[in-house]
């Protein structure tokens, strides 16, 4: 049996892909469909079983129009992760960058900075802030908050120092992204850097030219992943409403369910933003790469 | 005064001394900036300094952590101790200890991360190598699809999942973690493939074509050839599918219920846990913070012990192949 070239990479393509497919049918599809579906409908959790009534677009329009909290909130939470997201990563690059470098003790540098890894997710996290561990009170001294708050209209004040005072936390949330930029640093050809010193070009021009084109792809891989992670932890105060919304019994699950949707929607806008700034830019890189 | 002999002398000898000063701030340039790259002293210091600032900000929850833990009573009650205890406390750890169940929490916390850590950098990767290398049609499809199952917040299909892990009966056991892992789903499924998928496009596709000339199958070349390359991407994906799963306590109390309990779950509970154990006692009448940190510390320990070999091995091997460039 012989088939075309084509034919039987398409073969290979698809068994390789097979499990992800399975899993998707089996552990996604189902669930999505049903959470999309209760988001239309009233939902009441009782001892029987799970009541259902029909309500058509009315979850959504109760989040826009009567929720107090809802809009307010995602409002603010939007504008101070949008913020957010290029300092995590034109840090992370930073530091991805410091660490790549030939300096004395480095493991022990990286073992440090790929420690918020390990320790800052979930209950730790939450202990740590009760007991105060994560503000840093340098900044409230230094007044550069009521600077801010004196200076700026608060609809960009607001998200501002709301990012001053969680910097450590925004310090902590980037292990994952430098761990990321330093495996792509390492797969940089390093001849490349030699042949390009030796020809004059200076450290500013190589970073540009030679390291910032190689590691594009993970810079895109970075972004969705600090875009949806700061949008998706559990101490996100959308997520927090969401949750809370789950299990009262005057809006239900179908109410959260439409909440969660709603967020969705920003998060996915956001995420093709995101992806169409970066595709503009990017579309040559990526034509080679792709077989 | 130019005219005179002795002004002249005077020049030249300025001149002379000019030019040793020019040598002097040459070399001193040198040092301080390098001759060319970053081996200049200045930059080197601005390195060094940059990184035990940040470095500072990453390790004081760890120190302050530690030091707290080791604190008694009164050393927390008193603001003239600062970062060192007058007496080190060995108590806590043997409270906190007992208060999480360590053995029995530990045991279940390597279950449903280890576990659900291996099957995902298994098939994450198998499924990343397909998306990466190979054409097929309904592709771009299938790779958005995996995007949106990435970005959908785990709070929409929670309760679904719930109702649906309770229909196979998985409840209560640490295959609501697992079975997904096998298909490459689960935990932050979609970002595994995506960083292998990302990372098998920086394969020059000659290489596989030479394994492919060499008559290597697609299964061959992919077993000897590009897993044997790709040891940071596996590694990563390891270490944080690992320390994901061993920090999720939302869907762990959901999905496990009570008949298994995580070392960070028992964490949640530790303020009546401990109550229930030794209020009765006689001496102790409440929890402190430094018992609660000292259970903390214990439960972010274990991850700290892999951690350590895992970051080992991670630069290793990232040296070594980062060299090669390929």
């Amino acid at each position: 049996m012989k088939m075309s070239k084509a034919k039987r990479e398409a073969l290979i393509g698809y068994m390789l892909v097979l499990p992800w497919i399975i899993g998707f049918l089996l552990f996604m599809a189902y669930p999505l469909f049903f959470s999309l579906y209760m988001s239309f409908n009233k939902v009441a959790i009782t001892p029987y079983g799970i009541e259902t009534t029909y309500l058509g677009w009315g979850n959504y329009k109760d989040a826009f129009l009567t929720d107090p909290e809802f809009m307010q909130k995602l409002l603010l939470f939007v504008k101070s992760t949008l913020v957010m997201i290029p300092i995590v990563i034109v840090f992370s690059l930073f530091v991805a960058l410091l660490i790549n470098q030939p300096i004395r003790g480095r493991q022990f540098f990286r073992a440090i900075f790929f420690l918020p890894v390990v320790i800052t997710s979930g209950e730790v996290v939450q202990e740590l802030f009760a007991q105060g561990a994560a503000t840093i009170p340098l900044m409230d001294e230094s007044g550069v908050i009521a600077y801010l708050e004196n200076n700026l209209p608060t609809a960009w004040s607001d998200p501002l120092v709301d990012i001053i005072k969680r910097f450590i936390l925004i310090l902590w949330y980037s292990g994952v992204q430098i761990l990321i930029f330093l495996a792509a640093l390492q797969k940089v050809n390093t001849q490349v850097y030699e042949a390009a010193a030796i020809d004059g070009a200076s450290p500013w021009v190589i970073f540009w030219k030679i390291t910032l084109p190689e590691i594009k792809p993970f810079i895109l891989v970075n972004l969705i992943y600090t875009t949806v992670d700061l949008f998706t932890n559990t101490s996100s105060d959308v997520i927090k409403l969401i949750q809370d919304n789950m299990f009262q019994v005057g809006t239900g699950f179908g109410y959260s369910s439409a909440l969660a949707w709603i967020f969705f929607a920003v998060i996915l806008a956001v995420l093709l933003i995101v992806a169409w700034f970066f595709r503009n830019r990017e579309k040559t890189a990526y034509a080679g790469s792709g077989r | 005064m130019r005219d005179s002999p002795a002004a002249q002398s005077r020049t030249w000898k300025e001149t002379d001394w000019r030019k040793k000063a020019r040598l002097w701030t040459d070399r001193a340039k040198r040092l301080m900036w390098g001759r060319q790259g970053n081996d200049g002293l200045m930059l080197k210091t601005a390195v060094y300094a940059l990184l035990v600032i940040i470095g500072f900000v990453y390790v004081y929850p760890l120190l302050f952590m530690v030091s707290q833990s080791f604190k008694s009573l009164e050393d927390l009650l008193d603001p003239t101790v600062g970062w060192i205890p007058r007496r080190v406390e060995w108590n806590n750890y043997v409270q906190a200890w007992n208060v999480l169940h360590y053995m029995k929490a530990l045991g279940t916390s390597l279950l449903v991360s280890v576990l659900p850590a291996v099957a995902q950098t298994v098939s994450c990767a198998i499924v990343g190598y397909g998306f990466a290398k190979y054409r097929f049609p309904g592709k771009p499809i299938l790779f958005a699809l995996m995007m949106i199952t990435f970005v959908v917040p785990k709070q929409v299909v929670m309760i679904p999942m719930f109702l649906l892990f309770k229909q196979y009966h998985m409840l209560e056991t640490p295959l609501p973690f697992i079975v997904p892992g096998l298909f490459a789903q689960g935990l932050r499924g979609a970002l595994f493939v995506l960083i292998y998928v990302q990372f098998f496009r920086t394969i020059p596709d000659a290489l596989e074509e030479a394994a492919s000339i060499d008559g290597a199958g697609a299964l061959k070349t992919f077993y000897r050839i590009i897993l044997p390359i790709s040891v940071p991407a596996i590694v990563v994906v390891f270490l944080f599918s690992m320390v994901w799963h061993w920090n999720e306590t939302y869907l762990g109390s959901l999905y496990l219920g009570n008949a298994m309990s995580t070392l960070p779950q028992e964490l949640k509970t530790f303020n009546d846990a401990f109550k229930a154990m030794y209020t009765g006692g006689a001496k102790v009448t409440d929890v402190n913070e430094a018992i609660r940190m000292a259970g903390t510390l214990l439960i972010v320990l274990p991850l700290l012990i892999l951690y350590l070999f895992a970051q080992r091995y991670f630069t290793q091997v990232v040296d070594k192949t980062g060299l090669t460039g390929e």
